[in-house]
């Protein structure tokens, strides 16, 4: 039976309206839902741009270098993610692991220099009333008025690439999963101590950090309740997830990073 | 997944086997030769507007460049097509229409 339905799938059913999986059905309809979100705040951020006067513009040279190599790297990542699902439908179960690592080590490369610029940016006085105080960086601050004056940068800034950001997290960690499966927890629960013990108390990436013990939390739940091999349809659709994040990307990168640049 | 599930799947994959890995590396390649574009523009203190026209121009035809081809919705047939791009799009007309009014001032503000 199970044979008739792979080789002759009209015989046994009436084809997909959308003529594939309902797993990537649902990925694609998860994805659409995802865009507003993202939607919404890119529409927030470039409303309050041009209703504000006095928008700053805090990224020097350096910064767009660092954002450019970030971009670099998510169009990396989805290259090698591509090519893992090429492994994946070629049944080349090595060559899917190690694509999906590389995959995952660029994005967690992204996370690192965003990290850095965040704090950069949070040196210098830009930032958000939530976060903790820089000891020592008040008086010199080049931000320390914008934070005052123009606070509708700071939020819509720190928002919509934060979210980015988190999304980015969470699809290195689903990479992981379906690349390394049960072995994943522990390494992303050393993470977890490595993020959390490593970056101060006052930066916003200390709390931040339990995202990671969260999701190994969450993915120990899921591979404890549903144990499975991950095959190439589960690869394709965490596919779609990750060039979605790289997607997104594409339209934050000019309209926060190169609109506000400040070439001198 | 079950016995009809699969076999979907499996005939996805036989599509995925057709297509080269040449493909993937000119696309890569397109997306990153853009972002030096992007990046250069901005090196050349343009005006704002015509900036931000170009800026978004590029954005679109790299996001259609990931859809299309990374996220494989070329190979879709045309029901999924419609249905994820119209309805996208029509949720962001909608917000754009919110925006709108307000679109242009960017061109007299002088934000540098």
């Amino acid at each position: 039976m199970a044979d008739s339905a792979v080789h002759d799938i009209q015989s046994v059913y009436e084809p997909s309206l959308f003529g594939t999986y309902s797993k990537k059905i649902g990925m694609w309809l998860f994805l659409l839902s995802d865009s507003l979100t993202f939607g919404a705040l890119l529409y927030a951020y470039s409303y309050g741009r041009i209703s504000t006067e006095g928008w700053p513009t805090p990224f020097h040279s350096e910064s767009i270098v660092n954002a450019t190599i970030m971009t670099a790297f998510l169009l990396t990542s989805s290259l090698t993610m591509v090519l893992a699902v090429r492994a994946s439908v070629h049944g080349d179960a090595k060559g899917q692991r190690l694509w999906l690592l590389a995959t995952m080590l660029c994005g967690t490369g992204f996370i690192v220099l965003h990290g850095r610029e965040w704090s950069n940016l949070i040196a210098e006085g830009l930032t958000l009333p939530m976060f903790p105080k820089v000891p020592g960086r008040e008086a010199a601050s080049e931000f320390v008025n914008v934070s005052k004056t123009v606070p509708q940068f700071g939020a819509t800034f720190f928002g919509l690439t934060g979210m980015h950001m988190l999304h980015v997290t969470l699809g290195v960690i689903y990479l992981g999963v379906v690349a390394l499966r049960r072995k994943f927890i522990p390494i992303l629960l050393v993470l977890w101590l490595v993020a959390w013990l490593a970056t101060p108390a006052y930066s916003p990436f200390h709390y931040g950090a339990h995202v990671l013990l969260i999701g190994a939390i969450v993915c120990s739940i899921i591979l404890w309740l549903k144990p499975k091999l991950y095959d190439s349809s589960d690869v394709e659709v965490a596919g779609l997830y990750w060039h979605f994040v790289d997607l997104v990307w594409m339209f934050i990168f000019p309209l926060v990073y190169l609109m506000s640049a400040k070439i001198l | 997944m079950d016995t009809i599930q699969i076999a979907i799947a499996e005939r996805v994959a036989e599509q995925h086997r057709h297509h080269g890995k040449a493909l993937f590396f000119w696309v890569w390649g397109a997306l990153l030769l853009m972002t030096a574009i992007e990046v250069y523009l901005t090196y050349q203190n343009m005006q704002p507007g015509k900036m931000l026209t170009i800026l978004l121009g590029l954005s679109l035809v790299k996001a259609a460049l990931i859809i299309g081809y990374f996220m494989h919705l070329k190979y879709e047939v045309s029901s999924m097509k419609w249905l994820t791009m119209c309805s996208v799009v029509a949720c962001l007309i909608l917000m754009t229409i919110f925006f709108f009014p307000d679109a242009f001032r960017i061109l007299y503000l002088g934000v540098k």
